[in-house]
């Protein structure tokens, strides 16, 4: 698979490879620094106290005891806070949804359990951890509502609309009398369990107070720019007093999108005590902010006697925090997907005392596409269709949403593929038809669907005279193999070995990216830089063409290639001359160019942009037992080019088992009556491990798409949508026994589900 | 080499002597001080790295004496006298059979893309030696089940498992 992404400009000799990633060997060998690593020589530690309640205030709080542990530096609490910045506005970040954001230790009031009411800060690691469990609160209790089903009554249309994020589109048809009126009808009500995103790295900052009094500040950020405006805000820092890292972040999923309290804890001592400071959180305390929240749902679904939809009608209530209208796209993905004349899709809020949730892992699609599909399977028995067939008999060919066509899908072909792969020919259609020794065996098979997104986002490339390239941008690498493409993507785009580039990211020094989120880093990255690149291939041409008896002297740029650090004719190898020749008969230090990149204002106007995939899941289920095991999952993705089918697989992958996770085993589990996640451990909270995970089969199937020069469409997200749905639809193939309510477990195996 | 470590105040620390990726050092400890906390905090060692500090996810994993431990679970002075990989020994411990730059469960870990973004990758790592040393895991489900201790939410279990295999069919290594 090649990509000729400018016909002047490079060969593709390493886009579209299987290149191995370039931060390898610093991951397999230790040397690759995260956040909460980063020494100082006056660096202090800080413990996060955690509130035991959900709501109410602070009646007392008692740091003495604390205070009086030799090692000791402080404690800081509401009482003793230094000021920051009295605006709520100031602490939105650059993803911030509408509301007021949390500020830590800003009064009594007490609004989520694990809620941090002080920070202790000591010499060494462990006497502030000790002197954290000194610190006396005493606490004036109300009763906290975090259960979203039963305060659905309350739910509202939030006012304010979260910036990026599509409220659902006006209704079109008549669902409900179309609904009535259908030969098939099939109505659910689906839930899922709250969702922590638990990254391995727990969420950490260090913030090195340099001798000239300005700041550099290792954050888990997904995007340094977002920590550097957001530190802006809060604390008055012009950007020239902090600089801001994050070479490497141990996993986000969302969760490193918006700063998270412990930077604001670091910094707010930093600057008071004027020492460094480093706050890293503990698991427990990673229940603490941010999560995917519970959106109850009903599906309806009416359909004429051969399964083509009549009606659709898609209804979800989230929860929130109490002060800021968190949103997400789920109702809206069910109008994408299909082809139908009455449609109603409909979403709307309700206050929690939780923390704010947030972006978790395609954040909507996972809660919504779960509903959708599953209740599109149950449409498949209820019409005696086979699933796939149910699905292509209403596949859409336009977005209804908005009554455009799809810039490019080819979801038919991933069905066919994936199909094949997976053998489901062979399926037979019958629950409980199909069976291994003791176990049931279910196939089941789901839709996953996510927008293909850019962002405005630049990148700096810099050629030095020895013909090495150093390029790179704000943006983080969050696992996604993003310092792999981007040099992939740079060596390509001026000839160069692939040791030849150096590709920086992670830093507020580097030109300006947004953070790495929604899929878009690889189209928005990776364009600006292949500009970059392009930028620099001019300036070398022209300067070769002036050399002296050059071999380029009547030549186009148009008609060279840039290939083994040389600028080549094209098709003429004899005339050529290398790059380092130029820079050095030209007498030039260094060529520099900014690229930049934006959605395409007129590809957007005519089209719209998803990635999607067809996911094919095998479970087998001990009876007696209630023991569900995912044995195989085929996951066949259409998202345009393929830069690296190496690291891409593995973000599909990942993206799988996440979704095997959330079909079978993540649950943060409230008691409602102190409002509190139960299971704060991964004891507790089960994450798939190593013996949950089958052999899964990864197909990227060709699709040509021309948002952006790259053909990408991004692969982070659509890995894990759908995921769940092929499970549970697999589930009940296997036991005839629909379950509504992930994940699923034993108890709902074996009890009314 | 001498290092002090734990927190001031009125308890002692205690000596112990630790041979850490072929390194003998002498240690003035707190007896609080986690095996994992002196590699990080202390010893600026921190390939090793902390995920939950409850034993749960793995992260922590190192060999001593040629055994897979957490190393979060186990105080420093419990250790007195042994011999302590971590990540950023196993490369060494490859040197000292003869073979150069990486140990071959990292080179597998590269060419099979075992990780994404790293964080379990040392725990993966050391855990997958001491497996290898124990020699109980022939197939993939048992190389499955023998490293369900080590947690990587990116999901990169079944390279992960590709690579061990990999390295188990060029006869292991330790």
């Amino acid at each position: 698979m090649t990509v000729q992404f400018s016909p002047a400009a490079g060969r593709d000799r390493f886009v579209g490879q299987a290149i191995s990633r370039i931060d390898g060997p610093a991951k397999v060998t230790g040397l690759a620094k995260y956040a909460g690593e980063f020494a100082a020589p006056d660096l202090t530690y800080g413990v996060v106290v955690s509130s035991a309640v959900a709501k109410g205030r602070i009646a007392r709080i008692d740091a003495a005891s604390a205070e009086a542990v030799p090692g000791v530096v402080k404690v800081i609490t509401h009482e003793n806070r230094p000021a920051t910045s009295q605006k709520p506005e100031d602490y939105q970040d650059a993803v911030a949804p509408p509301g007021a954001p949390f500020q830590a230790l800003a009064s009594d009031s007490i609004v989520f359990s694990g809620q941090p009411v002080a920070l202790v800060v000591a010499e060494d690691f462990e006497t502030a951890r000790y002197a954290a469990s000194l610190v006396r609160v005493e606490y004036e209790t109300a009763a906290p509502l975090t259960d979203v089903a039963a305060q659905a009554g309350e739910a509202y249309d939030p006012p304010t609309k979260r910036n990026g994020i599509k409220p659902p589109p006006e209704p079109w048809g008549d669902a409900a009398g179309a609904f009535d009126a259908s030969e098939i009808r099939v109505n659910g009500r689906y839930r899922m369990a709250d969702e922590h995103h638990n990254p391995m790295e727990p969420h950490a900052s260090t913030v090195v107070v340099e001798k000239d009094g300005t700041y550099t500040v290792y954050d888990k950020i997904q995007g340094v720019a977002n920590t550097q405006a957001y530190l802006g805000g809060a604390f008055g820092l012009k950007p020239e007093q902090v600089r801001v890292l994050n070479p490497y972040l141990g996993g986000g999923f969302g969760s490193g999108l918006r700063p998270q309290y412990q930077l604001f804890l670091a910094m707010l001592a930093a600057k008071d005590l004027g020492r460094s400071v480093r706050v890293t959180l503990t698991r427990d305390q990673m229940w603490s902010f941010t999560y995917r929240s519970e959106a109850v749902q009903t599906v309806s679904l009416g359909a004429d006697r051969s399964g083509k939809l009549q009606a659709l009608k898609h209804d979800a209530v989230q929860g929130t925090s109490t002060y800021e209208d968190y949103q997400e796209v789920i109702v809206n993905w069910s109008g994408v997907l299909y082809e139908c004349d009455n449609v109603a899709l409909t979403y709307s809020l309700t206050k929690l005392d939780t923390p704010t949730p947030g972006d978790m892992r395609a954040p909507g699609a996972v809660t919504g596409v779960y509903a959708i599909e599953t209740a599109m399977d149950e449409l498949a028995y209820a019409s005696g269709q086979d699933p796939v067939q149910l699905r292509l008999k209403n596949y859409s060919e336009g977005d209804q949403t908005e009554d455009k066509p799809f810039g490019s899908k080819e979801l038919r072909e991933a069905f066919r593929q994936g199909a094949e792969a997976f053998g489901w020919a062979s399926r037979k259609p019958e629950p409980r038809s199909m069976r291994e020794s003791k176990e049931l065996v279910g196939w089941g098979m789901a839709t996953g669907i996510w927008e293909s997104m850019m962002m405005q986002s630049s990148a700096r490339a810099v050629l030095g005279a020895d013909g090495r390239l150093e390029v790179g941008n704000q943006t983080g690498d969050i696992g996604t193999g993003t310092y792999t493409i981007l040099t992939q993507i740079a060596a390509d785009t001026l000839g160069l070995p692939l040791d030849h580039v150096t590709t920086k990211l992670g830093d507020t020094h580097l030109a300006q990216a947004p953070v790495a989120g929604g899929s878009w880093t690889a189209a928005s990255s990776g364009t600006a830089v292949m500009k970059a690149c392009r930028d620099i291939a001019e300036q070398a041409f022209r300067l070769a063409r002036g050399m002296e008896n050059s071999p380029l002297a009547n030549v186009d740029f148009e008609r060279v290639v840039f290939t083994n650090g040389r600028i080549e004719v094209a098709g003429d190898p004899s005339k050529s001359v290398a790059l380092t020749d130029v820079m050095k008969a030209t007498g030039t230090e260094k060529l520099e160019a900014t690229g930049e990149a934006a959605p395409d204002k007129d590809f957007e106007e005519k089209y719209n942009a998803y990635t999607h995939s067809a996911v094919f899941a095998e479970v087998k289920i001990d009876e007696e037992l209630g023991v569900v095991r995912c044995t195989r999952v085929v996951s066949a993705i259409a998202a345009g080019k393929v830069l690296n089918p190496k690291t891409a697989r593995s973000q599909i992958l990942g993206g799988v088992v996440m979704g095997i996770g959330s079909a079978l085993h993540e649950e943060s589990m409230l008691d409602h009556r102190i409002g509190r996640f139960m299971n704060h451990n991964l004891g507790e909270y089960h994450v798939p491990v190593h013996a949950d995970i089958p052999d899964i089969d990864v197909i990227f199937v060709d699709e040509e798409d021309k948002a952006n020069p790259l053909g990408v469409k991004g692969l982070g997200e659509i890995g894990i949508v759908g995921v769940a749905a092929a499970i549970s639809n697999a589930v009940f193939h296997a036991t005839g026994k629909r379950i509504r309510h992930l994940p699923i477990t034993i108890d709902k195996v074996l009890g009314e589900g | 080499m001498l290092i002090d470590s734990g927190s001031p105040g009125a308890a002692g620390t205690i000596g112990i002597s630790l041979t850490i990726n072929g390194e003998r050092r002498n240690i003035q400890v707190a007896p609080w001080t986690t095996l994992l906390d002196l590699l990080r905090e202390r010893l600026d060692l921190t390939g090793t790295k902390k995920g939950c500090d409850h034993g749960q996810c793995g992260a922590c994993t190192v060999l001593v004496d040629g055994t897979r431990i957490n190393s979060c679970l186990t105080l420093a002075v419990m250790k007195d006298g042994a011999e302590i990989t971590t990540v950023e020994g196993l490369a060494s411990l490859a040197a000292r059979e003869g073979k150069n730059s990486l140990h071959p469960i990292q080179e597998a870990f590269v060419e099979h893309d075992a990780f994404q973004c790293g964080y379990c990758t040392p725990g993966q790592l050391c855990s997958s030696v001491g497996l290898m040393n124990e020699g109980h895991a022939h197939s993939r489900d048992e190389i499955r089940e023998a490293m369900s201790g080590n947690i990587c939410r990116c999901g990169a279990y079944t390279n992960i498992v590709d690579a061990i295999e990999d390295v188990m069919q060029q006869g292991g290594a330790r």
